[in-house]
């Protein structure tokens, strides 16, 4: 458990509930990562939310850089994979969560706070994949 | 107005993916090897981290959706469907699968662009093409 960080985590993940509240409370918005990028990927005609769902994903990379050139809060973002595990997981991520209409912000932490049972299934459905996942490969491949 | 709170929005869950770690698919394997209870291995970090996040919008949604309307205008977008389907529980798990792999969702994936890494640039692109592709065949809801 020496990885573990509780402290961060909580405070980080209140941000993270801020941001979702906020987006509902104030534009009526779900703030679901996967939705608001598909729909700036395949847009409805007419849709008026396009500049609004393109300000929330270039916040999503402003955040981060105004964090570790302006503060002394250090992360970092480590991908050990090798290229073809990355290329089938980025596809996995982008036709799933387009099939199951979500993912872990617009399921787990939005769809959980509205008390939807729909998001509750969605959530368990891809916890368990994840975690059934990693034994494949940390466990039964024997290698990460 | 809309705008301008979708960047803040925006940019406030960024700083929420840098700050509790989430931003590091290394992170998130950690919490998903939950295999690595038993030698002390685990790292439940991400629990706290959705925790956190329910703790402050379970409040703020449970109010807003009392509302009729947007405090910035427009109506409020919730969402109607409330079938249980195959392709939920399908999507979901195809999803997983691939969070699984590389320790990556949609909203770190975005914010690690930051880094400029180009393993996360192959990634997005790839995770464009899916949604995209996906979509192309109507496959979503």
């Amino acid at each position: 458990m020496e990885n573990f960080t509780p402290v961060s985590a909580l405070l980080g993940g209140g941000l993270i509930g801020l941001a979702s509240g906020l987006y509902l409370l104030l534009n009526g918005r779900i703030a679901g990562i996967s939705g608001i990028v598909g729909g700036l990927l395949a847009p409805a005609k007419g849709d008026k939310t396009l500049v609004e769902r393109l300000a929330f994903v270039l916040g999503l990379i402003i955040g981060p850089l105004a964090l570790m050139t302006g503060t002394s809060i250090e992360a970092q973002s480590v991908v050990t994979s090798p290229l073809p595990v990355i290329i089938a997981a980025g596809l996995l991520v982008g036709v799933g969560t387009t099939i199951g209409s979500g993912c872990t912000s617009g399921h787990g932490i939005c769809g959980l706070s509205r008390f939807s049972l729909r998001s509750l299934v969605a959530t368990l459905s891809f916890m368990i994949a994840g975690f059934l996942t990693v034994l494949v490969t940390r466990h039964l491949m024997g290698g990460a | 107005m809309r705008i301008l709170v979708s960047l803040i929005c925006g940019t406030l869950f960024g700083a929420g993916l840098y700050i509790s770690g989430m931003i590091d698919p290394q992170k998130v394997l950690g919490f998903l090897d939950i295999w690595a209870i038993a030698d002390g291995g685990w790292d439940p970090s991400l629990a706290f981290v959705m925790g956190g996040g329910l703790i402050v919008a379970t409040p703020i949604f449970q109010f807003a959706k009392k509302r009729s309307d947007a405090v910035c205008g427009g109506g409020m977008n919730l969402p109607t469907n409330k079938n249980i389907t195959t392709k939920l529980i399908l999507g979901g798990a195809l999803f997983g699968i691939g969070w699984g792999l590389v320790g990556y969702c949609p909203g770190p994936a975005l914010s690690a662009l930051a880094f400029g890494q180009t393993d996360t640039i192959i990634f997005v692109v790839t995770m464009l093409a899916g949604m995209a592709g996906a979509r192309a065949l109507r496959l979503h809801a």
